[in-house]
Order: structure tokens, then sequence, then C-alpha cells
């Protein structure tokens, strides 16, 4: 069968792209708030100001004639990443690895010359990478380091974590791990590995490649049942202060794991897509409708968290009673 | 949430309801047809009078036909050389009247008209009440056989219907009785025939009068005019085939003409003739239909889209068929889940294959974008600030579409001259875009959003290109309100696209397992 029925994915909560647009984005995402997403320098500024750490700004280009002090910039790093503001599904991110002889590298290895990277910065400018392809910024920052614990499941790129956080609650986690099809990216779309994580305890559940599942990683061979993401706790609660952060109450928090600096925020998603719960082999309805039955929500983010980790455990115990329909359902 | 939604469903009930109330009023009470191949019969007849005038002041006066709801005239035409003319209206009825100081020798006048029948029933008018039929004089050896023939027919039947109906085949009996040989005094006139049963009737207190109509036939020539009873019957007039003594009027007869006024009076004028021809032509009801009601000045129609200059009604056509590729880009993404470059490209795509054809059209996008692909991976190299490499690749797009033009003019391939209708930006930008998408997440990508544009282009194509669909929208322009409403319920749909069902079936099996 290439078709699943839908009643069946209806009872296992499975959100549809419909219902995303309509029963969460559009009913807990205030168009007003998206800038504050959408734009990556301002997310930045609001997580620095709540105290989250992001990885280091090394400098910003606001216009055309700026493109040739790039060459000033880049002289004191040796790794850098290059970012449009306002660039949206990873698009337009270009990760440098390494400089010699005027020759910068991809993680991959390839050999960049300036002027691809100057070209490349000029269509960020230009708006090619952003949303309706208005006039962008670029901005450069320090280059995260591969923490340890994944270096055996990443390839030529570091592994991020995106969690879903629904009116301040953690409910769904995918740790995304970059390989060889994927071009050292954390694109699903584009071959990234997605594994589900249990949100009780960090552990990986499932993992999916293109859709289909995997067991192990297809470039490092390493099987994902004894993966478990250190310092789980934290990255929970720097998730699931994003929405004091932004008021948005349905996002994807993108986060990463740095050797050196430990869990971090590198972007935040006002329109996460539905691909976690292929990873996570589970629907986002029935959790959606826990935290939609709460009468209030937990100021403290910490306690919001614990409140996930015991709610959303996912084995032992057994699954909760399942409440496949979201409050869109009810109206 | 409930009170909004609710909201919205009553206002979507408000458009929907309002949309097909008025196309539903134009066609039972306007008579637009629901479909473009309905056509009806129009008549044109033309009454042609002949008389020889003596020198004197000349007055013809020629009556008319009646003006009734089942029937439309289209058109009437006068036409006599050097005669003042003028239409009166009188109680009887509508009469032509034309006039001349002097003239002399043969003359000639017509009248033209041209008809069709809306088949509504059309209720006579209670207004035209019947007078008291008077008392015919008789001399004694024909009221002898009138009373007689009458109680002989009154004995046979049983009402006023029956009884009309009897007498009426027995004044017709291949083998007459001697009375009614004496009644019909040889006389095979027919207009005698009618003033004896319309005299029959009245001494039975019967009111009667005599109707002269025409049988529509195509292609007749020198026709006359045919006599029948109309007989007062139970609050109504009813029809008598004074021939064959049948009830109603016939299909294809047009009244001309209701109680005893002559049809034609000449006054200075000798041997007057008339005679009727008539041809019959089938038209578009859409066409007639439109032309009456903009005659007629129905608010609806009169401040509609037929109310504009020929040209300006054409450009409407395409705009809204418009409408119509929406729906279906709302379709295809909202319930398909199809991905296509751009929201509304699609539809763009498809007002350039109207143009085009389809084949042709699929076949010169696919070269243009291909060509234009290849060429923009070479000025991707080039270094070229964003503004002006999409302005390079419409230069780029116009070149390929002049040589396209050019080189197929040269090998005779006329059909692929209409290149030029396609949006020539759009194409570029969509060159653009794709290009970009190449770069950023393969070919693959390019394919499925290249193929779902493509493929909604042509959905969209079809249903436009439909000649129903094409006659419905420019008719009915308020199929828009029902569109924009089905529209309203399709932004509430929030089940599964179709290609969620294939996105998540791996999950379906996981969870049977688990």
């Amino acid at each position: 069968m290439f078709l699943a029925s839908a009643k069946k994915l209806r009872s296992f909560g499975i959100i549809g792209m419909n219902q995303r647009n309509f029963g969460l984005i559009s009913r807990y995402n205030p168009r007003r708030l998206y800038p504050l997403v959408d734009d990556k320098l301002k997310t930045k500024l609001l997580a620095q100001q709540a105290g989250i750490t992001v990885p280091k700004l090394l400098g910003t280009l606001q216009y055309q004639h700026d493109v040739r002090l790039l060459k000033e910039i880049l002289q004191p790093h040796d790794q850098f990443v290059i970012k449009p503001v306002k660039g949206s599904g990873g698009k337009g991110i270009l990760v440098i690895t390494e400089v010699e002889h005027n020759l910068y590298f991809k993680p991959s290895g390839d050999a960049v010359p300036l002027e691809d990277i100057e070209r490349h910065v000029s269509n960020i400018l230009s708006g090619l990478h952003s949303l309706g392809g208005k006039p962008d910024t670029v901005m450069i920052e320090s280059l995260i380091q591969l923490d340890p614990v994944f270096a055996d499941y990443s390839y030529e790129g570091i592994p991020d974590i995106r969690i879903i956080v629904f009116r301040g609650y953690p409910i769904m986690a995918m740790l995304r791990l970059t390989t060889h099809a994927s071009d050292g990216k954390a694109n699903l779309h584009q071959g990234a590995v997605g594994v589900g994580i249990d949100i009780g305890t960090g552990e990986a559940l499932h993992a999916v490649q293109y859709g289909n599942p995997i067991s192990r990683h297809p470039d490092t061979r390493k099987t994902f049942a004894e993966l478990t993401i250190p310092h789980w706790d934290k990255l929970l609660q720097l998730a699931a202060a994003c929405y004091e952060m932004t008021g948005l109450g349905y996002l994807g928090a993108d986060l990463v794991l740095d050797r050196d600096q430990g869990p971090m925020i590198i972007e935040l998603n006002a329109r996460p897509g539905l691909a976690i719960q292929v990873a996570n082999a589970a629907g986002l309805a029935p959790r959606v409708a826990v935290i939609e039955a709460l009468a209030a929500i937990d100021p403290d983010p910490q306690s919001r968290m614990e409140f996930s980790k015991r709610q959303f455990k996912q084995n032992p115990p057994a699954h909760q009673p399942r409440m496949a329909r979201t409050r869109s359902d009810d109206s | 949430m409930h009170l909004a939604k609710l909201r919205l469903y009553i206002l979507v009930a408000l458009i929907m309801g309002l949309g097909i109330g008025l196309i539903l009023y134009k066609h039972f009470a306007l008579g637009f047809p629901l479909s473009p191949d309905d056509q009806k019969p129009v008549w044109t007849i033309e009454a042609r009078i002949d008389f020889a005038a003596r020198g004197d002041p000349v007055i013809v006066s020629f009556a008319l036909p009646p003006k009734t709801p089942d029937i439309i005239f289209i058109e009437e035409e006068f036409a006599s050389p050097d005669y003042g003319f003028s239409e009166l209206i009188s109680p009887s009825g509508r009469r032509a009247q034309w006039s001349k100081r002097t003239a002399t020798g043969a003359q000639t006048a017509y009248y033209r008209l041209s008809l069709y029948d809306t088949r509504q029933k059309s209720g006579v008018d209670a207004v035209d009440l019947p007078t008291e039929p008077e008392k015919p004089e008789f001399d004694e050896v024909l009221k002898t056989a009138a009373i007689t023939l009458l109680d002989q027919v009154r004995n046979r039947s049983a009402n006023t219907e029956t009884f009309t109906r009897e007498l009426i085949s027995t004044l017709n009996s291949g083998a007459p009785s001697q009375n009614q040989s004496l009644l019909l005094n040889d006389q095979s006139n027919e207009d005698y025939k009618t003033h004896l049963i319309i005299n029959l009737l009245a001494m039975e207190g019967i009111s009667a009068r005599i109707v002269r109509g025409l049988y529509l036939q195509d292609g007749r020539r020198r026709q006359t005019l045919t006599n029948f009873v109309e007989v007062y019957l139970g609050g109504e007039w009813r029809l008598y085939n004074q021939k064959t003594a049948e009830i109603g009027k016939p299909k294809n007869f047009l009244i001309w003409q209701r109680g005893d006024q002559s049809l034609l009076d000449v006054v200075g004028g000798k041997n007057s003739q008339i005679s009727f021809s008539m041809i019959k032509n089938v038209q578009s009801a859409r066409d007639l239909v439109a032309r009456n009601s903009m005659n007629q000045q129905a608010g609806i129609i009169d401040f509609s889209i037929y109310s504009l200059p020929i040209e300006q009604q054409n450009a409407f056509k395409m705009i809204l068929l418009l409408p119509i590729g929406a729906l279906i880009v709302v379709v295809m993404r909202l319930l398909i889940g199809l991905r296509t470059s751009g929201t509304f490209m699609p539809i763009l795509i498809a007002l350039a294959l109207i143009q085009t054809t389809l084949l042709t059209g699929i076949v010169i996008f696919l070269i243009v974008v291909g060509t234009g692909l290849l060429i923009r991976s070479y000025l991707s190299r080039l270094n070229l600030l964003f503004v002006a490499r999409i302005s390079a690749v419409i230069i780029v797009v116009i070149a390929i579409i002049a040589s396209i033009s050019i080189i197929s003019n040269k090998l005779g391939l006329d059909q692929a001259l209409t290149v030029t209708f396609f949006p020539m930006i759009i194409l570029s930008w969509t060159i653009e875009r794709m290009s970009v998408l190449w770069e950023e997440d393969g070919p693959r990508e390019v394919f499925i959003q290249g193929g779902g544009s493509l493929l909604t282009a042509i959905i969209a194509y079809l249903f436009m290109t439909n000649r129903t669909i094409e006659y419905l929208t420019f008719n009915f322009p308020e199929l828009m309100l029902v569109n924009l409403a089905l529209i309203l319920i399709l932004g509430q749909y929030t089940g599964y696209r179709l290609t969620e069902l294939y996105r998540f079936h791996s999950l379906e099996r996981r969870n049977v397992s688990s």
C-alpha cells in the first residue's frame, strides 16, 4: 500500500499540513511575532537578553558595497558560518571549516575561493534566500564545535536538535544528523537522518531517512540504539524558555550541543514542519491535546520541562490513553 | 471559535445562496439556457401585400399579430417605398398603416417579423371577457335546418365542450345530411364556415369568435391564414380547429388576429392580396435571451457584462475564467498537496496554454525553461548581482522565444508562433527560482515542483477550456459567488492532503506493528 488510510492516521494523532496551518500556526502564532524569529539577528538578541547561549556573532553585512569588507571581517577567523538573516529552511547557509592560502574549505573538503563567497554574500543581500525575495542581511557566526557524543553519528556537519514547544511545553523532539547525502546539512529534505528522541529521557527512539525507517547511520554505520543526548534537561529547558522569549505558542526550537559551550539555540521557527512525527513514529495531536487541556500555563520553564518529561516519557509507563483530537476538532 | 465558525458558515451559505439564486433566476425567469448548445428555432415571417392603386389617396391597414408572453418578437420591419407608416394600437389589436397621397399601378407593402417561442405557458388574459353572443339572423329555411342540426348535435353531446366538438365534426362529415348542405350553402369558403359555426354556437348561447393564424412551416411561400374558432368555455377561451374539431393551439401555429376585424383594409386600391412566406433558422438561445433581456432592460442584464462593448466582453471572458483556475490551485494544494513553484504561476501557464493549445504549449514551455536553465547555470558563474542576473534571464527568455518563433516560421510550424503568449517575466522568475532550487535542493525538487506546476496548469487548462464551463462563467458571472463560497469552505479543511497519506504511510505500518 502506498497510501495510508486517513482514518488510521487520525487515530494515531498525526497532524497534517492543513491542520497545522489552521489549528496550530494561525491560532497560536500571532503574525506580528513572526519577525522575532524570521529575523535571526533579532532572535539572537532576544536570546542573549534572556541569558540563553547562542553562537558568537562575528559580523554582519547589510549593503552590497560592504561585500568588499568581507575579507577583512573573515581575516581573523579560521572557521565560520555565513547565514542569511531572513533565510528559511537552512537555505543559503555556508559553512567554512578551514582556511588555507586564501582558499576556504567546506566541511566536505571542497575548496571555495573568496570570489565565490563574495558572490554568495551578494546573493543573500539581494534577497535570493529570503521570503518574498526582500533585501536581506548577512550574518557571520562562529562555527559550532562538534560534541564528541555525536562524533559517530554525523558526517561533515553539526547535528541539531529540533524541539517542538507548544505553549511553552516541549512536546516532541528530533535529532537531525548530517549525512553525505545531505551535504553536511541538517536538512531532512536533502537526506539528513531524523532521529526521534524520547522527551522523558533524551534517548533515541526511531530513525528515518527520506521518510523510511533505518537503524544505522548510513555513512558511519553506527546503530542508534545506544544514542542518548547529554544535557537533555538543559536543552528542554532552553527550548521551553523560548516561549517567554517570543510569545509564539507553537514553535520549533533548533538547538545544538557545542563541545565547549554546551547547549545553545541557533534558530527558532514559527512554522515548524511535520517530519518530526515521522521520526518519532508518533502524532503531535495527542500531545497538543494534553497541553490544550491544561487550565493554566506554568510560568516557570523549569517546571514546564518537568511536566513534559513526566507526561511524554515513552517507556515505561505505557502510553497515555490517546486523545487523538485537538481542540480545533471540537468547535 | 465556535461563533467565528458559525459566522463563516452563515456567510458561505449567504454567498452560495445568492449565487445559486441569481443563476436560477436567470435560467427560469429570463430563460438563459444552462448549456451552450441550447438553440432555439427562429421564424422569419414575411407578409406581402399587393394591390392596384387607382390614383387616389391610399390607406392600407393591416392587422399585426398580438404580443404574448409565450412568443418573443425579435424584430419587426415594415417596408414600402414612399409610403408613410405608423403603427396603431387599438383595443382590438395592433395594426400597421401605410398611407400615400396618390399612387397608381401595382403597389406592394412588406411586413417582416422574426420571432421565437419561449415554450412558456401563457394564461389567456382574464380581462378578455366575451360579450353576450348576438342571435344570428337566419331566413326561415336555414333557421329550421339550423335548429334541427343543433338538436341532433345536442343529443349526441354532454356539455358545451363536447357540443362544440360534435358540431364541428358534423359540419365537416364526409357524407353531409340535407340540413348540413343547406347550411353550408355549397360554399367551401373558409370564412363562411367559420362564421356559420360561430352563429350556430350563438344560437345555443355559446360565445365564440374567429381566430386567424399561420402554420409555421419551414420554407413555405404564398401561405394564407387559417381560421380557427375560439370558444369561451368554463371561464377561458379554447381554440377549436374548425376542420378536425381538435381542441387547443397546434404546435408551430402563430395566432395572427382575434375577432372579427378585417385582416387587411385597402382604401384607394383594388385587387388587394396578401400572402405569407416564412423560413426557419436556428440561433443560440443565449444570444436571443441576452438580446431580449437587454431590450426589456431587465436590471440584472442591463447592468451586466453584456452591456460592455464586445472587445471588453471578450477580455472578461478570459478574466472570468481565472476564478476557476484559482479553485483548481486551491484544490490541488489543499486537498491533493501538490507542490508548485509559485502559488498562482500554474494559472498563468494555463492562460498561455489556452492561447497556444495544449501540446504545443507544453513543448514550448519545456524548451524555454530547459534552455533557460542551461543558460542560467552559465550566468551563475559570471558572478552577477541578483537584479542584474534576473534581468539577464528575462532577456535570454525573450531571445529564446524570438528564436523559437523564427525557426518555427522557417520550418513552417505555425503553431509555435503562439510562443509569445507566454508571460515572459513569469517564465524568467520560474527559471531563476528553479535554478536556485536546483543548486540548493537538487534536481529532484526541481522536477517535483516543476511537474506539480505543469500538472496543475494542465488541469486548470482542461477546466478553463471546457465549453460548458467557459459558457457558464461568462453568462453566469454569479458562479463566482458559488466559487468563492467553495474556496471559503476549502479554506476550513483541516484534514490530510492526499500526498500526506503517502508521506506518513510508513507511520501506519510501524504503529500497527508496535
